[in-house]
């Protein structure tokens, strides 16, 4: 009898689950006024693959951040909206998020739960507005029962839009990495030589601003790209001259695969971002004080540095089918 | 069935009974009700038309209103002996062109005499950072910078021959909660103790404010369109709110 009935169950998803690990602090974002579902999560990451919700139908948050790119946009400098609009910047890896309190590179969104807000209304990117999202779901099946799925009822509106977006993204942890493996010392895991003399080199020479866990310290400095920024940055949010051509210090986990690199794309590899930091660092107005000599870096370090680095990689997180379109 | 006819019979007289001394005792604190608060838009004593009336502002510059909408929050109420009490999520938003914006219902207020109102023009500090909002705070409704977070407290949008802008335009969205540009204000104004606002179980007051968009342009600096015409936060944004924290309402009277 029992093993009849074993029989006719069909294997139980997933549950879908926001793993800490435990290398990771406390997140900033914990769910709490957002209860994490199966369906919730679902919902979310249908939404954020379905280019339909663009104006043109051209764009989904998905086309500009990519799983194999550690949500970031492989190959684009900036990010490329509706109607072949090019926006500004360059399309930042989604993960870890929970962990962020600000948002976008000029860390003017603080939730989130808002952060879809710019990408949908933004005229270079999906170039819509939340009505009209609001309107296509509740007349595109499957939508409405979704929507009844995930929190109990057919209607659809901007804030259960919003919390299953986040259902998604929040869910995205990055945190098994080699160096991860390592920091937790689990079986087996060790740096070669040349990472470990690039570890050591980073944190001498990067981690100031790279800070472990994350990879950032999740402040806004200027590494003097230019003498004079072509997009003002921070200082768009805060109206603070200081904050003048000053960006988020991006998080390097995953760097091998969220090429090209810089608010604005314009490094194609780590080679041309190493070398920035060696002889290319410019005295911009606001420069931040530790790059006023630049990191002088020689050839065998910046490889030392860079097999560092790639120990960064998360393949588990790249290549999860959870996270993928399906 | 027979069982909730005998709890029914039963309820009755004690419903009876709890309601008998309810009126009774009618500003018992415990008990809660709601009042009206009614917002009459002017312009310097006129009424306010959208689009089609000519206003001047203190400098003598003409102008016409588009759109005129804010947000009231964290309505605030005390009585004589001092007590506040603060109405949980009370968030609302007027919007001139949706009349009934323009009468809102305050409830769960313990019935009592007050004697003073005070409340938020615009939204607190921790709403404008939280996660996503329903009701007046939906994003949907227009007054959300998605940029760069944060609620849009006020905003007129209008013409002036005198704007230099594109196509004559005024655009006042007035919002941020950072210093130095910070434009959270509060409104207070005391009530008349010898007609104090008496919310009772069986009475539900009416709150009459004069509201009066061009306080916007006068009160701490009179505003000239040809050089203030366009302002999304910021430096210019916190001289319209110390303009507006002045003069925006009036308590005009109470219907009790």
């Amino acid at each position: 009898m029992y093993a009849c009935r074993k029989d006719e169950i069909k294997p139980e998803e997933a549950k879908i689950t926001f793993a800490i690990p435990s290398n990771f602090p406390a997140p900033a974002y914990n769910f709490e006024d957002n209860q994490l579902t199966n369906a919730g999560f679902a919902l979310g990451k249908k939404l954020f693959y379905d280019a339909r919700l663009s104006a043109d139908k051209s764009v989904s948050c998905g086309s500009c951040h990519q799983q194999f790119a550690a949500f970031a946009n492989l190959d684009h400098k900036v990010s490329h909206g509706v109607n072949n609009c090019q926006g500004k910047r360059n399309a930042p890896p989604l993960f870890n998020l929970a962990w962020q309190k600000a948002f976008f590179w000029d860390g003017g969104v603080k939730n989130i739960e808002t952060s879809p807000l710019n990408a949908i209304t933004d005229a270079c990117e999906m170039g819509t507005d939340i009505e009209a999202i609001i309107a296509f779901l509740k007349s595109t099946a499957p939508y409405p029962d979704l929507f009844k799925q995930a929190f109990g009822s057919t209607d659809i509106n901007s804030q259960r839009i919003l919390k299953s977006i986040t259902q998604f993204t929040a869910v995205l942890v990055s945190g098994n990495s080699k160096y991860d493996r390592v920091m937790r010392k689990e079986s087996g895991a060790t740096f070669t030589s040349d990472e470990l003399a690039g570890y050591n080199l980073f944190k001498e020479k990067c981690s100031s601003c790279h800070t472990e866990p994350f990879f950032t310290d999740f402040s806004y400095r200027s590494n003097g790209l230019d003498l004079v920024s072509a997009d003002e940055g921070r200082s768009h949010i805060t109206g603070v001259n200081a904050d003048f051509g000053t960006f988020r210090v991006p998080t390097l986990r995953n760097i091998e695969y969220t090429g090209p690199y810089m608010h604005d794309g314009r490094f194609y590899s780590l080679d041309e971002v190493l070398e920035h930091y060696n002889s290319g660092v410019k005295a911009s107005a606001n420069l931040d004080s530790k790059l006023k000599n630049g990191i002088p870096l020689n050839a065998s370090e910046k490889e030392q540095i860079k097999a560092f680095l790639k120990t960064l990689t998360d393949n588990e997180f790249i290549k999860n089918t959870l996270y993928n379109e399906s | 069935m027979k069982i909730s006819q005998y709890l029914l019979a039963l309820l009755c007289p004690i419903i009876l009974l709890s309601s008998c001394k309810k009126s009774n005792d009618e500003i018992n604190p415990n008990t809660k009700s709601s009042f009206t608060i009614e917002f009459e838009h002017q312009v310097n004593g006129a009424a306010l038309a959208l689009n089609t009336t000519t206003y001047k502002n203190a400098k003598g510059e003409d102008f016409k209103i588009n759109v005129f909408k804010y947000y009231v929050s964290n309505i605030k109420l005390s009585k004589t002996d001092g007590t506040t009490y603060l109405v949980p999520e009370s968030y609302f938003l007027i919007d001139e062109l949706k009349s009934v914006s323009k009468l809102i219902t305050v409830n769960d207020v313990p019935t009592g005499d007050y004697t003073k109102i005070e409340y938020t023009i615009g939204v607190d500090y921790a709403r404008n950072f939280a996660g996503a909002q329903t009701g007046a705070l939906d994003p949907i409704n227009g007054m959300f910078w998605t940029w760069n977070s944060g609620y849009i407290f006020v905003k007129l949008e209008g013409t002036s021959p005198q704007s230099t802008a594109a196509n004559n335009m005024l655009t006042f969205h007035i919002g941020g909660v950072v210093d130095p540009s910070n434009t959270i204000r509060t409104y207070s104004t005391e009530i008349n103790a010898a007609n104090p606002l008496r919310v009772r179980t069986d009475a539900k007051p009416d709150m009459h404010f004069i509201v009066n968009a061009a306080a916007l342009f006068t009160g701490t600096t009179d505003i000239s369109f040809a050089t203030l015409n366009f302002t999304m936060g910021g430096a210019n944004s916190v001289i319209v709110a110390n303009n507006y924290a002045k003069g925006l309402f009036r308590l005009d009277h109470i219907h009790n």
